[in-house]
């Protein structure tokens, strides 16, 4: 039942993400890229890892794709408004496109798929092994990514910030 | 999963879902008559003795009128939009445990449909979904008056969400667990949570008040600015639709706000008339009380709503960021600190 289900939320996060691609309009594309990222979120479920699964939920669902929604519809953009793209760049898109194919399947093939990872502890994704990990093994690379988060957030406040004086 | 388990938790979740729909209908009323009450008036008292009927009458009304959707509306998203608020607004009370264990013969029956490991966390994810409805409904309806409407839906909630989930940190440093089955348990024998987190509670119920669009935050429907914010071009049920979806977010809330800092379904003397009743009807006194804590939160709220003015924007934008932030972040630091000295002692 579990590989079933798996196969059928597969095809669904792969079916929207390319309705992402297809659909015309930027608020569509962003609806049905809420409904992939809901997918992922049951993906998390089927591999036990509830905390993942409830902060891309949370995260991904709820506060940054609400944030995306937010200035599509402040800037509303439709198809009228869109401007013609040049043959020049369609042709450059198609190339680049193809190039990131070509990479990716190479870079599936060169992997082991026969040999699977297999979880050591089934309840790893449990909040409370997986903080004790976090914060134990991972320490450094925890500490300096949420440091690198706060660079983000002091650039993007000083991008914001209107300078009154001029220089 | 044998079949009892499975009439089990039907029974239950079909029983909470006829409550908070039920409690959502007369929450119309009630807050009509607290209106009226609070302005010298005597409020709806036609229908049935005492107005009693009245929330029957308003939804015969709703289904009665004429369905308009605008002509150049998106139709799917149109009738998407209110459909998501209502769904929104009735899954979050999965996990709120409403009374302790039920004993009947040899099977315990737990008052709670699940006990998910996260469950503060999943309360936060559906408040975090519930302002999807109020975005693609306004933007669906193509007004402009909608979409601002819509806008300021979507900035608040991502303003008030933030100092929301900081209250909830500095709740989780005191409870140590995410689970709020376990978090009702802790507060057994008046050892309730707004005890040592007062600060903590007033930030979470000024978010709540912000999460759930009720005055002074309701400014996606601030008629006196937007018409009618983003449900403007709405009639008939749709309309009805996003206003039941206001009054069953408000229960939830109330009974968030119940079960994490006052307490849940314990109150004073709970084990005394548990060993008097027995262990059916007192599991059902305890879901009585909280009913109770959830009718008095409620009224809160109303009584709020008819005695404090709408804010203006920027001072929304200034509370949420400026006030309520600082003081959520202020507030964690005092209780880690607070929390390492005792364990020393």
């Amino acid at each position: 039942m579990s590989i079933s289900l798996f196969y059928l939320i597969a095809f669904l996060s792969i079916f929207f993400s390319v309705m992402v691609i297809f659909s015309k309009n930027p608020i569509h594309s962003v609806l049905y890229l809420i409904i992939t990222f809901f997918t992922f979120t049951i993906h998390y479920i089927l591999l036990n890892a509830q905390f993942l699964a409830i902060v891309n939920f949370i995260v991904y669902m709820g506060a940054i794709m609400v944030l995306f929604l937010f200035l599509l519809m402040l800037l509303n953009l439709n198809e009228d408004s869109e401007p013609m793209k040049s043959n020049l760049l369609k042709i450059a898109g198609v190339i680049a496109g193809m190039s990131l194919l070509i990479t990716l399947v190479g870079s599936l093939k060169s992997l082991h798929i026969s040999d699977p990872v297999i979880l050591q502890t089934q309840d790893l994704g449990l909040v409370k092994n997986l903080g004790k990990v976090l914060f134990s093994e991972f320490l450094l690379p925890f500490e300096v990514s949420s440091i690198l988060l706060l660079v983000a957030m002091v650039g993007a406040v000083l991008l914001a910030k209107k300078d009154t004086k001029r220089i | 999963m044998e079949l009892s388990f499975i009439i089990e938790k039907f029974i239950l979740i079909t029983v909470i879902f006829l409550v908070s729909l039920g409690i959502a209908a007369y929450s119309t009323l009630a807050e009509r008559k607290i209106a009226g009450y609070l302005q010298d008036r005597v409020g709806p008292n036609r229908a049935g003795p005492g107005g009693m009927f009245q929330p029957l009458a308003d939804g015969l009304k709703m289904f009665m009128k004429e369905e308009i959707i605008p002509a150049d509306a998106n139709r799917f998203l149109f009738i998407a939009g209110p459909s998501l608020a209502l769904l929104t607004a009735c899954i979050g009370s999965a996990v709120i445990p409403w009374g302790q264990d039920m004993v009947i013969g040899d099977r315990i029956i737990p008052l709670q449909v699940t006990d998910i490991n996260v469950g503060i966390l999943y309360i936060f994810g559906v408040v975090s979904l519930g302002v999807y409805g109020l975005m693609i409904g306004g933007w669906a309806s193509n007004n402009k008056f909608s979409l601002m409407g819509a806008i300021r839906a979507a900035s608040q909630n991502i303003s008030y969400e933030i100092p929301m989930g900081l209250s909830i940190i500095a709740l989780l440093l005191v409870t140590n667990t995410l689970s709020l089955k376990e978090i009702s348990e802790m507060q057994h024998g008046g050892n309730w949570n707004i005890l040592y987190q007062p600060l903590g509670f007033l930030i979470f119920m000024v978010c709540s008040f912000a999460e759930t669009n009720r005055t002074p935050f309701d400014l996606p429907e601030c008629e006196t600015e937007l018409v009618g914010g983003y449900h403007t071009e709405y009639s008939g049920f749709k309309m009805g639709a996003f206003m039941f979806a206001e009054y069953l977010n408000m229960f939830v809330a109330s009974a968030v706000m119940s079960t994490l800092y006052f307490g849940g379904y314990n109150y004073p003397g709970m084990d005394y008339v548990n060993g008097l009743v027995g262990p059916i009807i007192g599991p059902l006194i305890g879901m009585a009380v909280l009913f109770a804590k959830v009718f008095a939160f409620i009224f809160f709220f109303m009584w709020v709503r008819w005695t404090v003015p709408r804010f203006r924007y920027d001072q929304l934008m200034n509370l949420g960021w400026k006030v309520l932030i600082p003081l959520a972040i202020a507030n964690i630091v005092i209780t880690g600190i607070w929390i390492t000295i005792y364990d020393k002692l």
